[in-house]
């Protein structure tokens, strides 16, 4: 089993995990900080986990550039849309 | 942990290529499938948008523990999918196996856990036709747990395909797919729980 983890995988993991903690933090946190900054590094770590699971659990950075692209481009588009409605909308 | 003679494809073992995990027609479903969410999460803020006091309002109500408590839930099987193909790759079937159970039990829990955060809201009567905020929560959350209940569908198909000896091509790439299937069930509530729960 422990061969088994001996995968970037692994350490991914931990990042999302980690990166979920961060979230769950700035998006319980009461008081009087800035609820919108809060809210735009929530969104952003959202897509950088996204972006790490088709990396590396679906394996989509060993797949043909189309594939890979197609979803980076997903990742980077509906992040920045989703920003530009929260700010601007 | 039990070695086996299951051989591993070809395909799997030849890591240095570039390579469709799973095939084609997956990825288009796949590709298809989290851009109709996309459409689903702007929706979502759009609405927010036009009654930001009332959807934080209501927003405050959710339990967001029950949220992270699912994410940590749905990480974890994810890990255990990741690992599920790599000891197939490695010809382990019985670590695979195991892997594939763990991965579903996580699925259940999420399931058990959704059903409180549920029956809370329903108690105090926020329900879909409460307003705009409770029928996406609603509508957006039942979607995922809908794709999430086919997704325990696929991991025992995959639990089936590892029992077997010597798959061929055609259920090697069911196996990645598959994983890639409930890797998306994971993906999209990574962007669904700090949209609704967190996002103010």
């Amino acid at each position: 089993m422990t061969a088994l983890l001996r995968t970037p995988a692994t350490a991914v993991w931990v990042v999302l995990i980690t990166a979920t903690a961060v979230s769950w933090t700035l998006g319980t946190q009461h008081g009087t900080h800035d609820h919108k900054l809060a809210s735009v590094i929530i969104l952003l770590i959202a897509f950088i986990k996204v972006r790490l699971v088709g990396m590396y659990f679906m394996e989509l950075r060993e797949a043909p550039n189309v594939l890979r692209g197609l979803f980076e481009a997903y990742c980077l588009i509906v992040c920045t849309l989703l920003l530009g409605v929260f700010l601007f909308g | 942990m039990q070695s086996t003679t299951t051989q591993p494809s070809p395909l799997l073992a030849a890591t240095k290529t570039k390579r469709i995990p799973g095939e084609e027609g997956v990825w288009i479903f796949i590709l298809g499938d989290i851009s109709v969410f996309a459409v689903f999460f702007t929706y979502y803020l759009v609405q927010r948008g036009k009654h930001v006091e009332l959807f934080d309002l209501a927003q405050a109500t959710l339990n967001k523990n029950f949220g992270a408590v699912n994410t940590v839930f749905l990480l974890i099987s994810s890990l255990f999918v990741v690992l599920a193909v790599r000891a197939m790759r490695a010809a382990e079937r019985i670590a695979a196996q195991r892997l594939i159970v763990g991965a579903f039990f996580c699925g259940v829990a999420f399931i058990i856990v959704k059903t409180f955060e549920y029956s809370e809201r329903i108690a105090a009567k926020q329900i879909p036709t409460t307003n705009g905020f409770y029928l996406l929560y609603f509508v957006l959350t039942g979607l995922h747990l809908f794709h999430l209940i086919i997704g325990l569908g696929v991991l025992t198909t995959l639990f089936f395909l590892a029992r077997r000896t010597g798959l061929s091509k055609h259920q090697w790439a069911f196996f990645e797919g598959g994983a890639c299937f409930w890797h998306m069930v994971d993906l999209l509530w990574l962007v669904l729980f700090p949209l609704i729960f967190l996002v103010r």
